[in-house]
């Protein structure tokens, strides 16, 4: 026992790479064979990270000698880097292609989302600005929420909250798309393109849009990856400055 | 060789964060301001620059692509060393919030695709 403690101790990492692979695989089987792909196993995956974390204290399951390495792996250093890695997917050029209506969709969804984090949070009782920006920012993608929430300096544990706000936003996403379709006319690829723009949570729009009809997923995809780069730019620089601006 | 893409990626990555910092500092914040942002959009414009001088070939992008598809199973780790515990009072707001910004944006899709389409058959004439 003592030698595989220390085997694992060495290389946390390597051991982390090995859990999170697990989760992953477990994540998906279920998102296929139990959920029927109702939910995406991103979702189901980053809530199994969540139920984890609930073993450790205030650093999650890397409070465990054991897990040390996931703090490493989920670091904000490497966290960032892969997201950066993420904008080669968001393709500058096809922006044009989505038209006036995607730009609008995408700042508008943005805004929206990050205003309505601000007043529910404000009425929660969230009076501290990093605080609000990160929920704000949770409420565009769980993504944007982790990003925008190191970077200025919010609490673990709001940005916690932040995710869960995404993971719910992707979930409610993918369950909601299919059954409210009809109601608000998303049949064209014009309105699937608006639709991602105004969603943003990829995973979500994706899954929602292949359960509505699979020929708008690369519409709706095209405008949802440019979503959380943008939320990314917008949450933690210009509406952190107007929020602060307002709030003193 | 990868390398390659993995090091523009750290360039960008790097220079984006040095933007965010600068600007927190020219703005009395000590934070960083949206520098993930800044070296995503350095990311995106030098890939296209790098791509039409024909620099940008396949091998080097496998480099980022590695980097892009770890960002789940990174974003998994990361969300197993948060302060959920104390998160807990605030799992009633995720869920409204959550809810409510899934909903009132879906309920504004009819809304801008008509104002696009409008647009659209306006140039088509």
């Amino acid at each position: 026992m003592e030698i595989i403690d220390n085997v694992i101790g060495k290389n946390g990492l390597v051991f982390a790479f090995l859990c999170v692979g697990i989760i992953i695989l477990f994540s998906t089987w279920v998102s296929k064979y139990v959920t029927h792909k109702k939910i995406p196993g991103v979702a189901i995956a980053i809530i199994i990270g969540l139920s984890l974390a609930f073993l450790g204290n205030e650093k999650g399951i890397s409070n465990i000698p054991l897990f040390a390495g996931m703090a490493l792996l989920g670091g904000p250093m490497l966290r960032d880097f892969a997201v950066v890695a993420t904008a080669m997917s968001a393709d500058l050029s096809k922006i044009k292609q989505a038209g006036l209506a995607g730009l609008v969709s995408l700042i508008l969804g943005v805004s929206v989302s990050f205003i309505l984090g601000i007043l529910i949070g404000l009425s929660m009782g969230y009076t501290n600005t990093e605080s609000l920006t990160t929920i704000g920012a949770g409420a565009c993608t769980y993504i944007v929420g982790p990003v925008t929430g190191t970077a200025l300096g919010a609490s673990s544990d709001v940005i916690a909250i932040s995710v869960a706000t995404g993971v719910v936003k992707t979930i409610c996403t993918t369950i909601c798309t299919p059954l409210i379709a009809k109601k608000i006319q998303l049949d064209n690829p014009h309105a699937a393109i608006v639709f991602g723009g105004l969603l943003g949570t990829t995973s979500g729009v994706v899954a929602g849009l292949a359960a509505t009809d699979e020929e708008l997923v690369p519409y709706g995809a095209l405008t949802s990856t440019f979503y959380t780069g943008l939320g990314c730019l917008l949450c933690p620089s210009l509406f952190f400055v107007i929020l602060r601006s307002i709030l003193m | 060789m990868k390398i390659y893409g993995v090091a523009l990626l750290a360039a960008c990555f790097l220079l984006g964060k040095l933007l965010g910092r600068l600007l927190g500092h020219i703005l009395d914040i000590n934070s960083d301001i949206g520098g993930v942002g800044f070296a995503m959009f350095l990311l995106m414009t030098s890939s296209i620059y790098l791509r039409k001088k024909k620099w940008l070939v396949l091998e080097t992008e496998k480099g980022i692509w590695f980097w892009s598809a770890m960002y789940i199973p990174i974003i998994v780790a990361m969300t197993s060393t948060l302060n959920v515990k104390a998160a807990l009072s605030g799992g009633v707001l995720a869920v409204i919030l959550g809810i409510c910004a899934t909903v009132v944006c879906m309920f504004m899709v009819p809304l801008i695709s008509k104002i696009g389409r409008e647009k659209n058959i306006d140039s088509q004439k």
